[in-house]
Formats: C-alpha cells, structure tokens, sequence
C-alpha cells in the first residue's frame, strides 16, 4: 500500500512537470489544441500499473494542479473532457486484448483531442470548429504512438515490478 | 510491439480524418465573408460580401454583391451560364465563368487561397 502511494505519487508530479513542458513547449502548426501529451505517459503507465481510477486520480490532480498553477479555468475545462474522454478510450481498448501500448495511446491521444474539440465548440458555440477535427485526429494519433512507445520503454524497465 | 490491431486502429482513424476533410472541403454551408476572384488561376481580388457593390472583373465580367451574396450578372460569352447560376454567399460556393476562366469562390477568411492546378 505505501508503495503504491509512494509510485502514485512520484507519477503525479511527473505528471505535472509534464504538463507544464506542454504548455512551453512550442505550438505545432499553429493550431490551438496541438500538443504532445506529454503528461498522458505517466497516466497511461498508472493505467497499466494499476488501473483506470489510479489512473483517473493522477490525471484529475495533475489537471488541477497544472491548470491552478499556470493556467486558467478555461483550460481547466478543457483539459477535463479531453482526459475524460481520453482516459475512456484507453480503459476500453486495454481491456480488449490485442492492442500494444502504443495503439491504447493512441486511441488515447486521439478521443483527448476530440473530447478538447467538443469542449470548444460548447464554449464557443461555434460550429465551424469541425474543419479542425481531421488535423486533430491525425495530430492525436501521430503524438499518441509516440507517448506510448516511449511509455512502452519505461513500462518494460519499470512496470509491474514496484508491486 | 506494434501489433496487427494498432495498425488496423490507425488505418481506421486516418480513414475518418480523410473522410471528414473531404466532406468539410466540399460540403461547407457557413456563410462566408468574402468573395475572392481569380482569372486563370491568378487573384484579380477580394473583395467583402457585406458591402454591396459592382465589381468589373476584367473587361469582360461583371459581378454584383447584394445582401451578402455574390451573382454575376454579365460576360461577353456566349453561353452566359455564368449568368444562371445561382447567387453564391454560402463558404465554399463558386460561381464559374470557364470561357473567361473567371472563378468567384465565396470564403470564410480574407487570405483563404484556392488551389488551382
């Protein structure tokens, strides 16, 4: 149990240096939203480590954290759906067999975009917002695989042993 | 580590990116702002829906902005189907004049560029 802590621990606040490099880092193709999901290894690493509501904990603290710290409310709204939505897509796919870290990741990065997208439109009220849903799904998937081949190197050095 | 059904996902994933951008390329029914006029594939103008004017393209066309929508109402060609078509003020609507290679294209932003080949 105190381990378990401990490594929840240790993965929420790399979960929120995570997230914070995301925000300094660079925008990639000058559309809002693009981003590489940095934080999303640890979470998906927790997800493998534990399971999905561990993995719901990092996720809602880092948010809230990284969004109090460096961001505003507004960011804090996004962030949410797109984690909701995100960390859905993963749970599921993981449970079905399969599906290689690098494939829930993606899924992940994928819905993460989707449900940040939805969360605009409802706040905008704008329709128009769609004509990003195909660059964001390409930009989802194409972060996804990455995040989760790296989380798939530190999972296969680190993973399971701390149990 | 990539196994057969992370592929498939992907494969699946970008098949939908596809499909959606096809769709919104050429299913855009938003009201658009300006109306941006080539001939032969070069600019000759932009010019904004929300200002009713004439706008002599050339010496050979000539187009009207009324109430937010764009019509051509004369060429010297003979077909004049450029004169039939319908007003376009919704984004993504083209008005063609193939003899003059005039193109009238309703967009949403000012700096939209169109694709010619």
């Amino acid at each position: 149990m105190g381990r378990k802590i401990a490594f929840l621990g240790l993965l929420t606040s790399l979960a929120v240096i995570f997230g914070y490099i995301d925000m300094l880092l660079p925008v990639f193709s000058g559309i809002p939203g693009v981003k590489l999901g940095l934080a999303n290894l640890a979470v998906i690493i927790v997800l493998y480590q534990y399971g999905w509501k561990e993995a719901g904990a990092v996720s809602l603290v880092r948010i809230f954290v990284v969004g109090f710290l460096f961001g505003n409310l507004f960011g804090i709204l996004y962030s949410l759906a797109g984690a909701f939505f995100s960390l859905a897509a993963m749970a599921f796919l993981k449970k079905r067999k399969g599906f290689s870290m690098a494939g829930v990741s993606m899924a992940g990065g994928v819905f993460h975009n989707i449900g940040q997208l939805l969360a605009a439109m409802a706040v905008v009220e704008n329709i128009n917002l769609v004509y990003y849903f195909p660059v964001l799904l390409v930009s989802g998937l194409l972060t996804g695989v990455c995040i989760g081949a790296a989380a798939w190197e530190v999972w296969k050095r680190i993973g399971k042993e701390t149990e | 580590m990539i196994t057969k059904k992370d592929i498939v996902l992907a494969g699946c994933i970008l098949a939908a990116a596809i499909v959606l951008w096809v769709m919104l390329r050429f299913n855009g029914n938003e009201e658009g702002s300006y109306a941006r006029i080539t001939i032969d594939g070069e600019l000759y103008g932009v010019y904004s829906l929300a200002k009713d004017q004439e706008i002599h393209i050339g010496d050979t066309n000539i187009c009207r902005i009324e109430s937010g929508q764009v019509k051509m109402i004369q060429a010297d060609c003979p077909d004049q189907l450029c004169i039939r078509q319908q007003a376009a003020g919704k984004e993504g609507e083209t008005i063609v004049c193939l003899p003059n290679k005039v193109v009238i294209e309703v967009t949403e932003r000012e700096e939209d560029t169109v694709q010619t080949p």
